[in-house]
């Protein structure tokens, strides 16, 4: 099943990518040159196959509740786009 | 038509940790923006998660009080979606597999029945920052301090069928984790907050409606108005042929209604997967028995044995089960008087609309439990009527005295129970008002009963309300009758 | 002083032949000198550097003498770099002087090993020739018309032209074998959870994996050592001793039992590096080794998986590269959509954006289970074959790429034909294990590498048969000309 253009642009958006339109046109077909060669997993028999997300296989630590964090606003603020009175600045929410 | 309204509830409890779900950082509530924000918090590229012990923990009891599946297992997953509030593009959530899965929790209602709600699920989850919307040159700021807080959402199935069991079970949701020591239940402060599914449906059909979600709804009285408002403008909507349309609501307390979030409304994609920096979550039977020992007695035990115990009616028991502090007052009252139903009424009646009018919690009551108890034992060995007990309670509450003992004795309202003084007292307020008493002793019975009153109420008058009511009672009608 | 490995230079510092600021001075001098023919650093620390090299010097009067006291290394630029510019390659990173230090730059540097700089790579370590760095294509030091690799390419040029002997990569799908492949170095990636990732920008967290380069086995394990170990702060990372990689070298091969899987030497492998391998074959045999053929029967379906798994992760851990806290922000964007979508589209690259695009598309709704889970279920089968042949023999042989450094530009436009250049090594990513690749001989002047798999945690069996065949070879002692 090929992506056509509306796919490529719902794709774009969902991810928040800007496209030049001129690009869509390659991009689709590049993504489906890419979805060709992953369609090829299609053919593979997995039945009764578990999913493997872990190579290893192990399970979560926990770690103790401490806090051990301080106040570094100054710091990791100093490599933000735009603060002010310690927040971070983006054009307006709206709900 | 009769129409039938169906909720289902998810409630986010912030689970009161010492530091975030996946980050060392405080969840101080009001600190000053970003200041609790560390590295993983504002999602800083190559920072990663590590899981934190208690809130697992506290999910944990939480699962068993409700006697919840606790599965072997659970995956954490990421739920992608773009928002200023959300620094790594993703909510750390849990999908397929949650930590904690079906149980139920008994609920009772307000003529004293008990509902049982299906609970589906609830799972672990790290909480969002804050937009704020004031104005800085066209801008939002972003604090992004409570993000990283430990949620737990708690899903319930769409067992709730008016806005009153709604709220009832909110209440026993937050007297529940409260008890657990979970999650501090300040819903003005965002530690409890409530989404509302509500759909309604024609009496008899089986079926859901299209549900609306009533988004982030901040209190008992909130939660009821929200559901009552929506569930009319659906039902108004259908009859005047309109259809419910699936969305996201947000309730305006200012102006009781609902509105559509539109901005939200585009159809979301949240390509949840597993979230591949975390590891499954391994939950081991000797650690849930070992939660479970720790476990509290828990609301609805408490209220069992508050009926069973000390003979308290249904509803007596499930308001002071309903919090933890105001059981263990009544039961600290009842330890020092030994009457639990004098402790209930005046923990329910006279300490309840003093906390109300001063707006305190129970912790915060200038009357201690030793005090009130004290008191009672006094009305119980008939030194104080119940009538100056409330002077004596009044006493105490402005602080007059460390003992109801101490007031009685610097007031001076002990209760006259020497018959002989009782006598004399009477004497002189039967010859002080002649003219009634005899048209007392010309009347017949059904009328006398009436006038009896007045001659109490003047004998109390003139003992200043320390005569004992019982021998006053008792006496008068001798004098009277004689 | 350029030609020494790091195990000589050890030596050099021990005798007091020179100091470590002399050795970082000339090396600063001869990055600067040769660094524009090859485009190799991003940035070079040389402050930092000669600040660390004094510190060693001071640190080894004062009686140490670890092994890595005033080494000079380089890290791959997203390994963050607390106030240097970490920049993973991408504008979307400009500016962006990270607040804090990768553990594995924290390790290197409490072993002493002095930074030089932050070396170019593929945007996001997604590539395979080094391409499609924000800062330009890294040239290959063996024929600078041609790719070296990647996407730890500013690696492996840099370490390859003799600028400095060591250096940290990453690989997610090879990007540490295969550029070691294509400029005749040694390169091993760890068994997944063996070195932290705490600091080292993701591209795809289940399959990135931290390691070094270097010009021979006994150099990269050297730096193994130092950058291996349990990691507090990566919930990934394995709690579990540490081998003993240098001790591990010495160790003779006879009884080694080698695999040598059919599928790697089927079609699509030129011939010409198929004999390369082969000849390393009948060395180990005369060092003791005995060989068997076996079969990886999935490792076919090992690259669609793989261009499923590791985009699907991508889409997700770039989604926080969003111009609001850090990086880089369009111009005036006229709404919170526009910001995203801008800054996004103008920060990220052409390949960053294809896997996103793809990553994001195979989680959506709908495509989840014909995607994602099955890409999983493969994964499995992947892992399945690995665990079979290893209960059989204790390493896999083959080659490391089915193709010769290619020419610049090569593949540009056919981001397919490039992720087929993955197929050797993608498979040790996607089942967890650890996978070296080491100098196998030339082709017409190009390097042909070869790649040693090994069962989970077996770094030290790698580094071993590495180094012994080194011992008696000496492709990895070539040096480009003009280097």
């Amino acid at each position: 099943m090929a992506l056509e253009r509306s796919d490529v642009e719902k794709i774009a958006h969902l991810a928040r990518l800007g496209l030049n339109e001129d690009d869509i046109p390659s991009t689709t077909t590049t993504l489906n040159n890419i979805l060709g060669l992953i369609d090829q997993m299609q053919a593979v028999n997995t039945d009764g196959i578990e999913p493997l997300a872990h190579p290893l296989e192990a399970t979560q630590r926990l770690r103790a509740d401490q806090v051990t964090e301080r106040n570094q606003r100054e710091a990791y603020q100093a490599i933000a786009p735009a603060v002010e009175n310690g927040l971070y600045l983006v054009p307006k929410v709206i709900e | 038509m009769q129409w039938e309204t169906v909720i289902g509830l998810e409630i986010h409890a912030q689970l009161s940790t010492q530091s975030k779900i996946f980050s060392g950082s405080a969840i101080a509530f009001g600190a000053e923006p970003n200041t609790q924000a560390s590295l993983v918090d504002l999602g800083m590229p190559g920072t990663l998660p590590v899981l934190n012990a208690e809130a697992v923990r506290m999910a944990c009891k939480f699962g068993l009080a409700i006697d919840a599946e606790i599965a072997p297992q659970n995956v954490f997953a990421r739920k992608n979606y773009f928002y200023p509030d959300l620094p790594k593009g993703y909510q750390t959530s849990q999908m397929d597999h949650p930590i904690v899965g079906k149980g139920f929790l008994d609920i009772t209602l307000e003529d004293g029945t008990t509902k049982r709600i299906g609970i589906t699920r609830a799972h672990l989850e790290e909480d969002a920052g804050k937009s704020l919307h004031e104005d800085f040159h066209g801008m939002s700021g972003i604090d992004l301090n409570r993000a990283g807080t430990p949620l737990l959402e708690i899903v319930s199935e769409p067992d709730i069928r008016s806005a009153k069991e709604a709220v009832a079970y909110v209440k026993a949701i937050h007297a529940l984790v409260r008890y657990l020591g979970i999650c501090d239940g300040n819903m003005a402060e965002g530690s409890l907050r409530c989404d509302c599914n509500v759909s309604v449906r024609p009496k008899g059909q089986a079926e859901f409606g299209t549900r609306a979600e009533i988004k982030n709804v901040n209190s008992f009285r909130f939660i009821e108005k929200a559901i009552n408002h929506e569930v009319q403008r659906q039902i108004e909507l259908i009859e005047d042929g309109g259809k419910v349309v699936q969305e996201t609501r947000l309730y305006d307390p200012n102006k009781d209604q609902t509105r559509s979030m539109r901005s939200k409304e585009e159809a979301n994609d949240y390509r949840y997967f597993p979230c591949p920096d975390l590891l499954p979550v391994v939950i081991e039977q000797s650690f849930l028995d070992e939660v479970r020992a720790s476990l509290p007695e828990l609301p609805v035990q408490k209220r069992e044995r508050f009926e069973s115990q000390f003979g308290l009616s249904a509803y007596d028991a499930t308001v002071l089960a309903a919090s933890r502090e105001l059981a263990d007052y009544f039961e600290a009252v009842n330890t020092v008087c030994g009457d639990a139903k004098l402790a209930a009424n005046w923990v329910m009646g006279e300490l309840s609309s003093l906390l109300n009018k001063d707006n305190l919690d129970i912790e915060q009551s200038p009357v201690s439990a030793e005090q009130l108890g004290g008191m009672i034992l006094r009305i119980k060995d008939n030194t104080i009527s119940g009538k100056i007990a409330k002077m004596v309670f009044e006493a105490l509450a402005a602080g007059e005295g460390a003992s109801a003992d101490e007031i009685i004795e610097s007031k001076g309202l002990k209760q006259v129970t020497d018959s002989g003084a009782i006598e004399k007292m009477l004497d002189e307020v039967l010859a002080a008002n002649a003219e009634q008493v005899e048209q007392y002793r010309a009347s017949d019975e059904a009328k006398r009963g009436k006038m009896f009153g007045f001659f109490v109420g003047q004998a109390m008058k003139a003992s200043k309300g320390k005569a004992n009511p019982g021998q006053v009672n008792e006496l008068l009608k001798k004098k009277l009758e004689g | 002083m350029y030609q020494l490995t790091l195990a000589e230079i050890a030596r050099g510092l021990a005798d007091k032949q020179f100091s470590a600021e002399e050795l970082t001075r000339s090396l600063l001098a001869r990055i600067a000198q040769l660094d524009p023919q090859l485009n190799s650093f991003i940035t070079v620390t040389e402050e930092l550097a000669l600040e660390q090299a004094k510190a060693a010097d001071a640190r080894r009067a004062a009686g140490e003498n670890g092994a890595l006291l005033g080494a000079p290394i380089a890290h791959k630029d997203l390994f963050c770099t607390q106030d240097v510019l970490t920049s993973c390659a991408s504008k979307i990173l400009q500016g962006f002087k990270a607040p804090y230090n990768a553990t594995v730059v924290e390790k290197l540097a409490a072993a002493g090993a002095v930074t030089l700089g932050k070396l170019n790579m593929d945007e996001f370590a997604m590539g395979s020739a080094n391409e499609s760095s924000h800062y330009g294509a890294v040239k290959n030091p063996w024929d600078l018309t041609r790719v070296p690799g990647g996407s730890s390419g500013g690696s492996a040029a840099a370490v390859a032209a003799r600028l400095l002997p060591a250096a940290t990569g990453t690989d997610t799908g090879g990007s540490i074998r295969q550029p070691a492949a294509l400029t005749n170095l040694t390169g091993i990636k760890p068994t997944y959870g063996r070195v932290s990732r705490w600091g080292m920008i993701a591209y795809a967290s289940s399959l990135d994996q931290g390691g070094p380069l270097a010009r021979n086995a006994e150099d990269c394990a050297l730096m193994l050592q130092a950058m291996a170990g349990f990691d507090a702060k990566d919930s990934t990372c394995v709690d579990q001793p540490v081998d003993d990689y240098l001790a591990a070298l010495s160790q003779p091969l006879t009884g080694l039992r080698i695999g040598l899987p059919k599928e790697y030497f089927g079609a699509g492998l030129d011939a010409r590096i198929g004999e390369k391998v082969m000849a390393v074959v009948e060395e180990l045999k005369k060092l003791g080794a005995t060989v068997k053929d076996i079969s990886l029967p999935n490792m076919q379906h090992a690259i669609p998986a793989y261009y499923v798994i590791a985009p699907a992760e991508a889409s997700s851990n770039l989604s926080r590269f969003d111009g609001v806290r850090f990086g880089y922000r369009c111009e005036n964007p006229k709404d919170l959509q526009d910001l995203y979508k801008r800054s996004r589209g103008e920060g990220f690259g052409a390949e960053v954006k294809r896997r996103i695009m793809v990553g994001t598309y195979a989680l959506s709704a709908g495509y989840y289970d014909a995607y994602y889970l099955k890409a999983q279920k493969i994964r499995r089968l992947i892992k399945n074959d690995f665990v079979a042949a290893f209960n059989e023999v204790d390493v896999i042989l083959g080659p490391t790429t089915p193709n010769l450094a290619w020419k610049l530009g090569e593949k540009n436009n056919d981001p397919v034909a490039a992720y087929l250049e993955d197929i050797y090594t993608i498979t040790a990513n996607l089942a967890g294990i650890p996978g070296l690749s080491m100098p196998a001989g030339f082709v017409y002047g190009l390097p042909v590498g070869v790649q040693l798999l090994g069962n989970y945690f077996q770094e030290g069996r790698l580094l071993n048969v590495a180094h012994q065949y080194q011992q008696v070879t000496d492709w990895h002692k070539q040096a480009p000309s003009g280097f």
